[in-house]
């Protein structure tokens, strides 16, 4: 499979909806205390996209099998929630580990990341949780560089990962980006052997969303009754970090911070 | 937001050469699926009337690959 790379235009575009996905991410970091609603957060992320003039990706996203569009502006998981948790009525409280995934596209072109940190005091185990897999996303952005295979980097976080003691998930993948969300490649986490089917080389100017899912239990994933929000089968938390990654020929250069 | 590796179960309709099989998705579907080299590393034996579970090509909807053998 080849990639190819984005023109200086497109790139100059995915940067300034990189900065509004910065932007919100901050803003909200800030805003996520007890007593907060995760749907406070997706209205003030609306807020923010609609004063940048640009438009909330993930709203109405369609279902991949088939379910309901998705009905947030971004997403918000709550502890052992993984990715794609609807914002609503619930409450944040003190020990919550908050995972928000925001994405925009602006005059044709996405932008899309993800952070998840800790509400109050948390255990030792989850703040590692939390450190391992921003370690995680960190290894993709300096090893990933031109002329390389995605399974080599892939490999590095997978062993990492695995060596903390904690579980990568392989339900679901990071991805390609651009004038659309997802575009070609799909940017696992893991190498398997199903999985170098798909392998790539890394060529410059591409941009891809790097996004290791990690558990602190089993690796085990289900998606809910609502369609959307994917949890942990064991309950315990999960953590998700996503940068949007500009490819050099020495490492990556983020879009999204 | 994170990408589905869309899986899905089926039921093995029929047994084509090279190891492709039929299979028709819970939704009705009809797609085109392989056996994953795990699968075939182990020499698990699939026969019409199996169900499996099935990842599908985000691609090509219509080609899939076998990845269990669920029952």
């Amino acid at each position: 499979m080849s990639i190819r790379p984005k023109s200086p235009d497109a790139i100059g575009k995915m940067r300034v909806a990189g900065q509004v996905v910065a932007e919100i991410l901050t803003r909200l970091r800030q805003m996520a205390r007890p007593g907060v609603t995760t749907g406070e957060l997706d209205a003030e992320a609306l807020r923010i996209i609609t004063a940048h003039g640009a438009r909330a990706l993930f709203h109405g996203q369609p279902h991949p099998r088939g379910g309901r569009t998705y009905p947030g502006n971004i997403c918000v998981s709550l502890n052992e929630e993984l990715v794609h948790g609807i914002p609503g009525p619930r409450e944040i409280a003190e020990g919550d580990i908050v995972s928000l995934d925001v994405g925009v596209e602006k005059d044709g072109w996405c932008g899309d990341a993800a952070r998840t940190f800790a509400v109050g005091d948390v255990p030792e185990r989850a703040r590692r949780l939390l450190d391992t897999t921003e370690e995680a996303l960190e290894i993709a952005r300096r090893e990933a560089r031109a002329g390389i295979l995605w399974s080599a980097v892939a490999g590095q976080i997978e062993s990492f990962v695995t060596s903390a003691g904690f579980s990568i998930v392989t339900e679901y993948v990071g991805h390609g980006i651009g004038a659309k969300m997802w575009e070609e490649p799909r940017v696992p986490n893991y190498v398997g052997r199903d999985m170098l089917r798909d392998d790539f080389l890394i060529v410059e100017n591409m941009t891809m969303c790097v996004e290791p899912m990690v558990n602190m239990g089993r690796r085990d994933v289900r998606t809910t009754s609502d369609g959307w929000t994917v949890v942990t089968s064991d309950g315990k938390p999960s953590a998700h970090f996503e940068d949007m990654l500009l490819v050099h020929r020495d490492g990556c250069e983020p879009l999204t911070r | 937001m994170a990408k589905d590796v869309i899986r899905m179960e089926g039921k093995v309709t029929e047994a084509l050469p090279n190891a492709i099989f039929r299979v028709e998705l819970e939704n009705g579907h009809k797609v085109m699926a392989h056996v994953s080299g795990r699968m075939r590393m182990h020499f698990i034996r699939i026969l019409p009337g199996d169900r499996v579970t099935i990842e599908l090509s985000p691609y090509d909807l219509t080609k899939g690959r076998i990845v269990y053998r669920t029952g």
